[in-house]
């Protein structure tokens, strides 16, 4: 579980995150929503350290990783998986290295057992026979499963995605929004999405938070939000017929 | 201000640089890597200059050293005096921070905009000392052999079209050579490349890690690191200069 209490964060003078507090349930898909600049990445870099806040608490199971000290809070970073938005593989390695790296710089497994592990991962995302592919041979949805199997090869607690359906098509989309939904429910993961994608909320939505211009402006679950009366998360959610024409066929 | 701000953002990145490896393993291996990338890469360009400049250095001498008040050996030894101090060393790393340079700031800068070296912090793994320090001993462990190859490229170069333009006979020059020689040229010379190496690899990979921005930034930081690189070594040289000489 990671619990987040009262974040303040700015960059020059200007509040990016305005007194966020939220709790992040392991085993089920969080996720954090908001329109572009609202400040949804600025909050998970804070959360995974790549961003430090100017007050206020993040635990990680009970633990405030801001007070930590440097051997602790990399304790807590080998437990982190994130996939990142362009899915920042990299691009000296192939498929299998980067699958592979976490476990060559932190593991003391054989190569055997970490080419088992690699084999698994990579069959887990559905992707076979990639091993030796370029990261620059792959298509967008490939690049994307690949950064997934690399954040959960090493066995992480808490998973960060960071828009991870960004720039796919509508299909593929599902395809990664159901294999995190899958990942968290098998190995009981703390998960922990970035989207603006209206299809991942109503399709993995288990536990949503609404930030409107650094504050948090409304939380519920995917059943919830088409309730809602919050007039910035009608806006943001609303905004072109096909979702109109959702609503009010829910309401109705 | 901003200068000392950048300076201290260096030093803060040295700092991180010089860290204890996580996996010695990895690092040796990626070591490997920049070897073959930062030092036997670079082997050509540096094997073409050194002859054609060396060549020019010793036609240029001779033509002007051609009055009979200077003994003939003195195009020799000052050919060899002027491309072991200055040459081999100096002007040979002025066109490697370009090459180098130019190469480690736009490969660190990409990784940075294309969220690489974020991957790599959040894994845990010291991204700085990961990336830098191989390049940084890459450099430093090439830099006595690219020093010793030019110098023996530009001296054969000198010798070679010096003798066949018929500026110089081939006695006068290899007498030249060798007169007075000592060790103590050599090495100033290699103590120039290794300062100069570290200057190169670090200030250029200062400024690919800190990129901020897109594409346009990285173009900007691989030519700041070319320039800076080239400033810092002058500076660096004329130091080393009146300090060794």
């Amino acid at each position: 579980m990671i619990e987040i209490r009262n974040i303040y964060k700015s960059f020059s003078g200007r509040i990016v995150l305005n007194n966020i507090s939220a709790t992040f349930d392991a085993g089920r898909t969080n996720l954090t929503i908001g329109r572009s600049g609202s400040g949804k990445t600025v909050l998970m870099k804070s959360m995974v350290g790549l961003e430090t806040i100017d007050s206020g608490q993040i635990l990680f199971d009970g633990k405030d990783i801001t007070t930590m000290n440097k051997k602790e809070r990399h304790l807590i970073r080998e437990r982190i998986g994130m996939v990142f938005q362009g899915g920042a593989l990299f691009d000296s390695m192939n498929v299998a290295d980067n699958v592979c790296f976490p476990l060559r710089m932190f593991t003391n497994m054989t190569p055997e057992e970490m080419n088992k592990r690699v084999d698994f991962c990579l069959e887990r995302v559905g992707l076979s026979n990639v091993h030796t592919l370029n990261t620059s041979e792959l298509s967008g949805g490939m690049r994307k499963r690949v950064a997934i199997a690399r954040a959960i090869v090493g066995n992480p607690k808490y998973l960060f995605c960071d828009e991870p359906n960004s720039g796919l098509d509508p299909q593929t989309s599902i395809l990664i929004d159901n294999l995190i939904k899958e990942i968290t429910e098998e190995y009981n993961i703390t998960t922990i999405v970035n989207t603006h994608d209206m299809n991942s909320v109503m399709g993995i939505g288990e536990h949503i938070i609404f930030i409107h211009e650094g504050n948090l402006a409304w939380q519920g679950t995917r059943h919830t939000i088409t309730q809602t009366s919050n007039q910035e998360l009608n806006d943001f959610m609303f905004n072109n017929e096909l979702t109109k024409l959702l609503k009010a066929s829910v309401q109705k | 201000m901003k200068i000392f701000s950048e300076i201290g953002s260096y030093l803060i990145l040295l700092k991180n640089v010089f860290q204890v490896p996580e996996n010695p393993k990895l690092y040796r291996k990626k070591l490997v890597f920049e070897l073959q990338a930062l030092g036997i890469n670079s082997l050509p360009i540096v094997a073409v200059i050194s002859i054609f400049v060396g060549a020019a250095i010793v036609i240029q001498l001779a033509a002007n050293l051609s009055n009979p008040i200077y003994p003939r050996w003195i195009t020799g030894f000052s050919s060899r005096e002027g491309i072991m101090l200055e040459f081999a060393p100096t002007m040979i790393n002025l066109v490697l921070a370009g090459k180098i340079g130019s190469h480690i700031a736009s490969e660190l800068g990409t990784m940075r905009i294309t969220e690489q070296i974020d991957a790599l912090d959040v894994m845990g793994v010291n991204s700085a000392s990961y990336l830098i320090l191989p390049k940084i001993v890459a450099c430093i462990i090439f830099s006595p052999i690219i020093i010793t190859v030019s110098t023996f490229l530009a001296l054969l170069g000198g010798w070679f079209f010096g003798t066949i333009t018929g500026v110089i006979s081939s006695y006068d020059y290899l007498d030249g050579l060798q007169l007075d020689y000592t060790n103590h040229s050599l090495f100033v010379g290699l103590i120039k490349g290794f300062v100069y190496s570290f200057i190169i690899s670090s200030v250029s990979a200062f400024r690919g890690y800190t990129v901020e921005g897109g594409a346009l930034e990285v173009g900007h930081a691989s030519t700041r690191a070319v320039v800076e690189s080239c400033i810092t070594l002058i500076i660096a040289n004329l130091i080393i200069t009146n300090l060794l000489l």
